[in-house]
């Protein structure tokens, strides 16, 4: 599956889903089902800013590919997090700076998510968009 | 014999246009009051026809827009006073909000009479804007930063209290109302026992101007701050009052047109005041905006506004404590206008989200009181702060709005 394959799956899944609290109730199951993030990972340097909610990113490139991890101390931001990382982990850089998050408007999250500064999740994207730029040009110093 | 009128809270919704819009298709039930009010029409009208037709700079009156416009910009300041009962005009400094108007003191008096060994007192349930200027001042004069502890309900401890206050007291600075909590201080009596030992006592009013009346001569104290936008009047007005013998002993804050009586370059002298503490051209129009939501309150009645907040908010207590699983955070005997709690099993962020989605707007955080949080070992809580024209229909709607939420998360 390619990532916008994968994104189109997001897209599909949720625009499935009649209401408001069903596409919480989904995010909130895809919240408790995320891999716990590695504890050293879990640190400081590794926080996403501009959340109310705590939120750590991290990012390692495992032969040339992106492999994310995160996780948050909120269940929706979790689940977003979840979400996030359905979409870019696996990805090449390159891949993911070409990917806008076209999903979140797309589902219909957008309109209530988005909007809202209180799930970071603007800031989750971008941070995620700088350390694929960051392997970019790391792969290009190569 | 105060007359309390009958409080038609529907008649008094249909004043603020923004409680008629829907937020995500369900009518906005708007419980973040702590964090700004919303603006009733005369308040919006008065703003509006100062830009339309009576715009002018204030306080250079050489042609009759000036003129009309620094009477009505005169009589806000006067209106200001009459909504504190301050003795006097001239004691009304107008700054942007509460913050403004405690970094003003702690600038000015502060700076001018605090020195290293001097004690500052405050309280726990300080706001961030009541902790962070006095701890600059300290860092600046070697002074003390001394915190007078609350018990396990967020009522102030007050043999505790008494016992922090000595001759190093220069000062008390504390919050009437906490914003995080609701705790009704008892003003009154602690700025008695503060006086005894010679300190000057500071209000921070931001919680409690808009929901009780204030009488600055009544709680006898020295400096009393509030915003504008916290009482139902526009963003980026409030005001300070000080008494006038210390106003006068202040040195000046912020430089400028305004605030001088002559400027040479030998020597500069100032204005009185309160015009030496406000340098610049001042907010016209927002000044003029305040006068008008302060005017609207008083005519409503500052008594009949806490009688039925008091009666809301015990409704809503009561309502809010039949849900399992919702720990009310702050359960001091004498509150106002606030509710915070926490949901168990449920974060913050995420409850503010679901309710959010159901058109109920609340504040979830630290309510920029992070030892408050600190003190109760809690990341943030859940906030539902009122107004007056909130009503029991959306304190029922709160409360399914919770249910929700934990119907989502089970």
């Amino acid at each position: 599956m390619t990532i916008l394959d994968r994104q189109q799956a997001i897209i599909d899944e949720f625009k499935a889903l009649p209401d408001w609290e069903d596409r919480y109730k989904r995010i909130i199951e895809y919240g408790r089902e995320l891999a716990a993030m590695n504890p050293e990972h879990q640190v400081d340097k590794n926080k996403v800013k501009g959340c109310q909610s705590t939120v750590w990113l991290h990012a390692g490139l495992e032969s040339g590919t992106v492999r994310l991890q995160g996780d948050s101390d909120a269940m929706i931001v979790r689940g977003l997090v979840a979400l996030l990382l359905k979409v870019y982990d696996g990805a090449t850089p390159a891949e993911i700076i070409a990917t806008p998050p076209d999903f979140i408007r797309e589902t219909g999250l957008g309109s209530h998510l988005s909007q809202t500064r209180a799930n970071g999740l603007a800031a989750m994207v971008k941070q995620i968009q700088m350390y694929a730029a960051v392997f970019q040009a790391m792969q290009k110093a190569k | 014999m105060n007359e309390v009128k009958t409080f038609d809270v529907d008649a008094l919704r249909k004043d603020f246009p923004i409680l008629a819009r829907t937020v995500h298709g369900k009518p906005l039930v708007y419980l973040d009051n702590g964090a700004s009010a919303q603006k009733p029409r005369c308040m919006i009208d008065a703003i509006a026809r100062v830009y339309e037709h009576e715009y002018a700079n204030v306080h250079r009156a050489a042609h009759e827009l000036s003129a009309a416009c620094t009477d009505k910009f005169e009589a806000a300041r006067r209106t200001v006073q009459r909504f504190l009962n301050a003795p006097d005009d001239r004691e009304i400094i107008f700054v942007r909000g509460t913050t403004e108007a405690i970094n003003l003191v702690a600038q000015t008096w502060g700076r001018a009479n605090v020195k290293a060994g001097d004690e500052i007192l405050i309280t726990a349930m300080e706001h961030h804007s009541n902790i962070v200027p006095w701890q600059m001042l300290c860092e600046l004069t070697g002074a003390k930063l001394v915190v007078a502890p609350m018990d396990d309900t967020g009522t102030l401890v007050l043999p505790e209290f008494e016992k922090r206050l000595s001759p190093r007291t220069k000062l008390l600075a504390c919050v009437h109302v906490s914003n995080a909590l609701g705790t009704v201080n008892p003003i009154a009596w602690m700025a008695q026992k503060a006086h005894a030992v010679g300190a000057v006592v500071l209000v921070d009013g931001a919680q409690a101007a808009p929901h009780q009346r204030i009488d600055v001569q009544a709680l006898g104290v020295d400096f009393y701050a509030f915003s504008g936008h916290k009482a139902f009047g526009p963003t980026g007005i409030g005001a300070l009052w000080g008494r006038a013998n210390l106003l006068e002993a202040m040195p000046p804050w912020q430089g400028g047109g305004e605030m001088i009586k002559s400027v040479k370059f030998a020597r500069t002298t100032y204005n009185v005041i309160p015009h030496k503490f406000e340098a610049g051209t001042p907010n016209i129009a927002d000044t003029i905006g305040l006068g008008a939501s302060l005017e609207y309150l008083m005519g409503i009645g500052l008594d009949a506004i806490e009688a039925y907040e008091h009666e809301l908010l015990a409704y809503a207590t009561s309502k809010l404590s039949e849900i399992p699983g919702l720990r009310i955070v702050g359960t001091s005997p004498n509150k106002a206008g606030v509710i915070s709690f926490v949901l168990d099993g449920i974060h913050s962020s995420d409850a503010g989200m679901i309710l959010d989605e159901q058109g109920i707007a609340v504040r979830v955080g630290q309510h920029c009181a992070e030892p408050v949080m600190d003190f109760f070992k809690l990341h943030g809580t859940i906030r539902a702060s009122f107004a007056f024209y909130n009503t029991r229909l959306e304190a029922d709607a709160l409360a399914a709005g919770i249910r929700k939420v934990q119907e989502l998360f089970k």
